[in-house]
């Protein structure tokens, strides 16, 4: 059986400049770094899509923006944008996002991964209920 | 001729394909060295071997053709007579037309055609033939790539040597050479295409000749190779690389005007392709082929390529700008890449061909136009669109370009552009009076559009910069008269009053950092302008000095200004070393040095005074004259200052004196040093400090500081170091003439080997008495010149010295030991012949500073529990350190006295240091537990037994790190010590197995303990490469020291020098069986380190260790496994990015060696 692609040909863009964070200080043993939304940006760019070689990153199906940290009250929220409407991965991906996260973030944290409003086509039955 | 039967079997063996190449090559060889030994002559081998060349096997037929060939291609260094050479010849050009047997025929062709003349040539006729055969019966293109490449040699060979013969060939000879070509794709063979090609045309220079009807052809040929790309992945076509090709091809393309109007449309037009590589290629084939094409044929295409450069240009640009911070910027920070340069280059190029033509498309030029017009719309630079940032840039860019090419374009376009600048500006033209008037009334606010002084700053840095590089080259000279000159002479007044009032105060805070930037250039190109074509009065050059003086005084919170008003002035000064007239070098040095020297000693400016010596420092860079008189400055307040300290007592002034004498370690001497020849500051320097010793001495008032002090003899170590023996003697004789004019610290009659000890006199009764305030500021200042002394320099009374060393540093002083050691580093030898500087050679120091007896127990009268064990007896320096005396205090000085003196000795690698070892290992084995070894007893054997403090165990273990690691107080290359190469190395390899032995042999868990730390610190200071091959000895005590260092936070920067050996072991390959042999403890070790608080570099580090030991077999690690990954998932939560960042990649390590789980 040939496999059938959700969607064959994504649109691949170009890396995003990224946020710049100030150089942490060397000097000041003491000094406490929250996680933040960069942070765990980082832990997640590189996921590779299920269907194709590209990251996660590059298909813009994450991005620094649609991600929440509240540090203080361990809790993250990834909100995530499949390539199209209609794609049977989504729930694939969520997976790896919340596998990578609960790998990568303390065991306090709290993760809740979602799928952008309107960008698929049963997310409210199927994926954000899961 | 003998041996016809070994020739045989050689030839059969050659031309039998079912042979292996090794074999084929063997008998090749042999056939090889017959005729090389004349054993045979070619004539006999041919006839030999005639039914191989004349069968109807195509194989054999092909072999032994190519035996003869090969053969000849060894034999180039052979005479051969011109029968042979014509025989031979003529076979191979016959052969030509037998494809079958090709390869042989070709090289043979090769081999002949390419030998030197001195043995034998082919003739022009035979040559002539070669090709004849050649054009007639070989087509390239149905050949393999092997035989391509060889017929393309052939070609070469023939044009390059016979041109003559093979130019006759006329028409034929072109076509068979587009034809050969035609299609080719093999890299090499198109290397060897395009030089062929461009060879052809050098054989028919003629614009009318018989190549101009093939041109068409030709550049169509190669115009499909362009531009040059690979489809193959890099790595496989390793031999030719794209960059080869692409010249090769350029060079092709360049080899005749008569391309040209096949060629220029076919860049023109890979140029507006959206492919970057095609887009660079053709700038730079431009660029090549204009000057090759000549200025008439390029003019056609003049207005094309302008508009193609345009929109290149442009279309590059498109990154958004650098913030402002970066000091060297092209014009509005756009990135500019490949294209852009390219482009640039060929802008330049073109213009220099045709001025006239270029000049005025760009003068008339639509986009520069309404960029222009645009212009008064927008004030600041953040008033600007980002696309409006974009043009203004690239025109900015195209005109600096422009107006620099020549001075001809300059004069062209400042004429064009200057004055509608100026228009817009509002600036008016100075009246014919000449005179210097400021136009107070220029209001700025709506008037300074930042396009066009951005624009105007363009232009001007282009003429400044043509004209310095028409001075260092000393090319066409540019006179006063010419255009630009007048015109920018007419406006300068103006331009440089509104420049100075848009940067007074107040003005500033108002405009963004890029409108700044480019009114601080503008001002600065103006007043650096080369005086003869730009007369500035002195009374504006004043007013411009004083509008930056203005900035660094008043808007130092504005800090890139402040930096950028600083780097104008010295600009400035450095200029006016150059162009000097003295008027404006006076007006420099009252305005801008004077002014800021005057203010140092005032704290009322509101100026902080870092920045203040900052601008200082920077401003005297520029030009000698300046320093020098900035030195003197700062000098005088620097001894005011101390003075008011020490004599006054005020101690407001002791951070100012803190920070100049700073200024003077960090900036200034270093900078002496650079220059090379100012030793007279540093002389005056030194000496200036020992003439105002006496007076801070003479005073009363006694002031503890000793971060002054510190200063004070960091400054005075760094300016003697600078000194040259000669200036060295002279500050030690005044500071000796101060110390020995100072009677409580000399003793006068201190004899070679004890000192009587005085009540009175060295006061050594009591250890913890220092000595007065006034004694230890001289005591000090004395030490730091020993320290910096070199080797030759002559110290007196060396004896006296010692004895006052070695008695202060029992009282605790470092910088006496530290002198001591310096001392005894550089002492030179009795014994090697040479004159000896001091009067005091080595070996007696030595016997001085071991046999002395300074302490008398009959003095000792405050530890009172010692008399029973030393009544009476004199004691010298070992016997201090190893508790003879039961006094910590005055044990633990002795001991780091005496780790100053050995590093002294083992620097220079004098063999007394293994005493010292001794003594300090003395130390560290002697506490009073049960049971003594039989070691710990030899190596006791005169002390007593009795217990040594922890404190003092401890100093003698720390004396190991004093002993491995490099100063920065003393005994360093900046402070003349002889330094023996490798002695790092020499002294591990001897203490290490010491140590390591008596780590075994010790009973007490204490004295155990002190001797991790002591190998710790040996390990963590000895190079890598040493440690790496001990490693299977060094790692157990290594961990060892690990946990010992973690004990105290004090230590956490040796522990992290500590994990980092670890980490070089863990990385090397000869590490691995070490780590091996001890994975379970180095895991342990690492996860307790991964939660060690006080240094975050240490966490990280133990993280990072940890990740190659997840890849040790599987057995041995994975009953760790739950272990590290619980301690992993802590560090998750660290304080710190960088340790959560490698505990995520390590946890990912170490999770995948097994299970699957989320979590373990």
């Amino acid at each position: 059986m040939v496999y059938e692609f959700f969607n064959a040909n994504p649109v691949v863009y170009k890396k995003k400049e990224r946020q710049v964070r100030g150089a942490p200080s060397d000097t000041d043993e003491s000094a406490v770094e929250p996680i933040d939304h960069l942070e765990v940006f980082d832990h997640l760019r590189n996921i590779k899509d299920p269907e194709h070689h590209y990251s996660l990153e590059e298909l813009r199906v994450i991005s620094e923006d649609a991600i929440e940290v509240e540090d203080h009250c361990s809790f993250v929220r990834v909100t995530f944008t499949p390539t199209v409407n209609s794609c049977g991965m989504a729930l694939v991906i969520a997976l790896c996002l919340r596998m990578k996260l609960m790998r990568s973030l303390p065991s306090r944290y709290k993760v809740d991964i979602r799928v952008a409003p309107g960008s698929h086509s049963d997310e409210a039955i199927a994926m954000n209920n899961r | 001729m003998a041996v016809p039967s070994e020739l045989a079997q050689h030839i059969e063996s050659y031309v039998d394909t079912s042979r292996s190449p090794t074999q084929q090559a063997t008998s090749l060889d042999a056939v090889i060295s017959l005729v090389k030994n004349h054993l045979i002559t070619i004539e006999t081998l041919v006839r030999e071997m005639e039914i191989y060349l004349t069968t109807t096997d195509n194989v054999i037929r092909a072999r032994g053709t190519l035996l003869i060939a090969e053969l000849l291609m060894n034999l180039v260094s052979k005479p051969l007579d011109n029968v042979t050479m014509h025989s031979l010849i003529g076979f191979f050009t016959d052969r030509l037309a037998d494809w079958r047997a090709l390869r042989g025929a070709l090289v043979g062709c090769l081999a002949l055609l390419r030998r030197k003349s001195n043995n034998g040539t082919v003739t022009a006729s035979d040559a002539k033939a070669v090709a004849e055969s050649y054009l007639r019966n070989i087509q390239v293109q149905s050949l393999g790539q092997h035989d391509r490449k060889l017929c393309y040699e052939l070609l070469e060979c023939l044009i390059e040597r016979y041109p003559n013969e093979v130019a006759s060939l006329g028409e034929n000879l072109i076509y068979g050479i587009c034809e050969a070509v035609d299609g080719e794709k093999d890299p090499y063979c198109l290397l060897r295409a395009f030089h062929i090609i461009e060879a052809l045309v050098q054989l028919f220079p003629d614009p009318s000749g018989p190549l101009a009807s093939y041109c068409g052809d030709i550049s169509e040929n190669l115009g499909l190779y362009f531009p040059i790309h690979f489809t193959h992945p890099n790595g496989e076509e390793a031999d030719v690389k794209r960059d080869d090709l692409s010249r090769a091809l350029m060079l092709a393309f360049a080899s005749t005007p008569l391309f040209e109007p096949f060629t220029v449309p076919l860049f023109l037009e890979k140029l507006s392709s959206p492919l970057p590589l095609a887009k660079v290629d053709s700038l730079k084939y431009l660029s090549y082929c204009a000057p090759n094409y000549g200025a008439d044929r390029m003019a056609k295409h003049a207005g094309a390529i302008w508009i193609s450069l345009k929109n290149a240009i442009s279309t590059s640009m498109l990154e958004s700008a650098k913030s402002f911070t970066s000091q060297s910027l092209n014009g509005l920070g756009f990135e500019e890449n490949e294209i852009t340069t390219e482009a640039f280059m060929l802008l330049k190029t073109v213009l220099m061909q045709n001025s006239d033509l270029l000049s005025s498309l760009i003068m008339d030029d639509e986009d520069i136009s309404t960029t222009f017009n645009n212009m008064t719309s927008y004030g600041s630079y953040s008033d600007i669109p980002l696309q409006g940032k974009q043009r203004l840039h690239v025109v900015g860019r195209i005109l600096y370009i422009t107006t620099k090419t020549n001075i001809a374009c300059c004069n062209r376009f400042f004429e064009s552009f200057f004055p509608r600048l100026m228009d817009i500006l509002e600036i008016s033209k100075r009246n014919s009076s000449g005179g210097c008037f400021l136009d107070e009334n220029y209001s700025l606010a709506n008037k300074f559009h930042f396009g066009a002084v951005y624009l105007c700053v363009e232009l001007l840095s282009a003429y400044r910069d043509l004209i310095m590089e028409s001075r260092v080259t000393a090319t066409d000279s540019i006179h006063a008269k010419e255009a630009c000159c007048c015109m920018l002479q007419r406006f300068s007044l103006s331009l440089i009053n509104a420049f100075c009032s848009t940067l007074r105060t107040g003005c500033n805070k108002v405009s963004d950092d890029v409108d700044i930037y480019f009114r601080v250039k503008g001002l600065q190109i103006l007043a650096t302008f080369p005086e003869d074509l730009l007369p500035i009065s002195g009374s504006i050059f004043e007013n411009i000095l004083r509008t930056f003086m203005s900035i660094i005084l008043v808007d130092f919170n504005h800090i890139l200004l402040w930096k950028l008003a600083l780097r104008a002035l010295v600009h400035i000064g450095t200029f006016i070393d150059t162009c000097s007239r003295s008027e404006k070098a006076s007006s420099f040095m009252a305005i801008v040095v004077e002014k800021i020297l005057s203010l140092v000693p005032f704290d009322e400016s509101t100026l902080p005074f870092s920045l203040k010596l900052e601008a200082i420092f920077e401003i005297g860079t520029s030009r000698q004259s300046h320093m020098l008189k900035i030195i003197r400055g700062l000098e005088e307040s620097v001894f005011a200052s101390l003075s008011d300290v020490y004599v006054h007592g005020n101690l407001r002034s002791v951070d100012m004196a803190i920070q100049l004498l700073e200024c003077f370690s960090n900036k200034i001497f270093p900078w002496i040093h650079g220059t090379g020849d100012l030793e007279e500051v540093l002389l005056r320097f030194a000496i200036n400090v020992w003439n105002h010793v006496k007076s801070w001495t003479a005073s009363d008032v006694q002031v503890q500081e000793k971060g002054l002090l510190d200063a004070t003899m960091m400054a005075t170590k760094l300016a003697v170091g600078s000194c040259s023996e000669e200036s060295q003697n002279i500050i030690i004789q005044k500071a000796y003439s101060v110390l020995s004019s100072n009677t409580s610290l000399i003793v006068k009659e201190s004899t070679t080997t004890s000192i009587p000890v005085h009540p009175e006199g060295l006061q050594l009764t009591r250890q913890t008495d220092k000595f007065s305030h006034k004694d230890e500021c001289i005591l000090l200042l004395f030490a730091s010149i020993i320290i910096a002394a070199r080797p030759k320099t002559h110290i007196p009374n060396v004896r006296e010295i010692l004895h006052l060393f070695i008695a202060s540093f029992l009282k605790g002083y470092v910088s006496s030991a530290q002198a001591l050691g310096s001392m005894i580093n550089k002492l030179g030898l009795k014994s090697n012949g040479t004159e000896i500087s001091s009067d005091c050679a080595l070996e007696e120091a030595i016997y001085i500073i071991f046999n002395t007896k300074p302490w008398n127990s009959y003095n000792n009268s405050v530890s009172g529990q010692c008399e029973a064990t030393s009544n009476g007896i004199e004691i010298g320096l070992s016997d201090l350190c190893v508790g003879y005396v039961n006094n910590r205090l005055l044990q633990v000085n002795a001991i780091v006295g005496l780790a100053w003196i050995g590093k002294g000795l083992l620097l220079r690698g004098h063999e007394k240091v293994k005493d010292v070892t001794m003594i300090l290992l003395q130390c560290l084995l002697s506490d009073g537990s049960t049971g003594a070894s039989k070691l710990k007893q030899s190596l006791l054997e005169k002390t007593c037994e009795q217990d040594l403090h922890p404190s003092v165990m401890k100093s003698a273990a720390d004396a190991f790190h004093i002993l491995m690691s490099d100063s920065d107080d003393c005994l360093n290359q900046k402070f003349h010590a002889i330094i023996r190469p490798l002695y790092k190395q020499r002294f591990f390899s001897t203490v290490m197995p010491i140590l390591l032995s008596l780590v075994v042999k010790s009973d007490s868990s204490f004295s155990r303990y002190m001797l991790y730390r002591a190998s710790a610190l040996v390990i963590l200071d000895a190079p890598l490469i040493v440690v790496v091959s001990e490693a299977k000895k060094i790692t157990p005590i290594l961990l060892e020291g690990l946990s010992v260092l973690s004990e105290d936070i004090v230590d956490k920067e040796k522990l992290y020098a500590l994990l980092l050996v670890l980490s070089g072991i863990l990385t090397d390959k000869n590490g691995q069986e070490a780590i091996m042999e001890n994975a379970h403890i180095i895991i342990n070790r690492l996860t307790d380190l991964i939660s060690y608080p006080h240094k975050m570099l240490v966490r990280e580090t133990a993280i990072q260790c940890l990740v190659p030991m997840s890849k040790l077999p599987y057995t041995m690690i994975y009953p760790m496994r739950t272990q590290v990954l619980q301690a992993i998932s802590k560090a998750l939560d660290d304080p710190r990015r960088a340790v959560r960042q490698e505990a995520v990649r390590c946890r990912q390590a170490w999770a995948s060696i097994a299970s699957r789980s989320p979590h373990f």
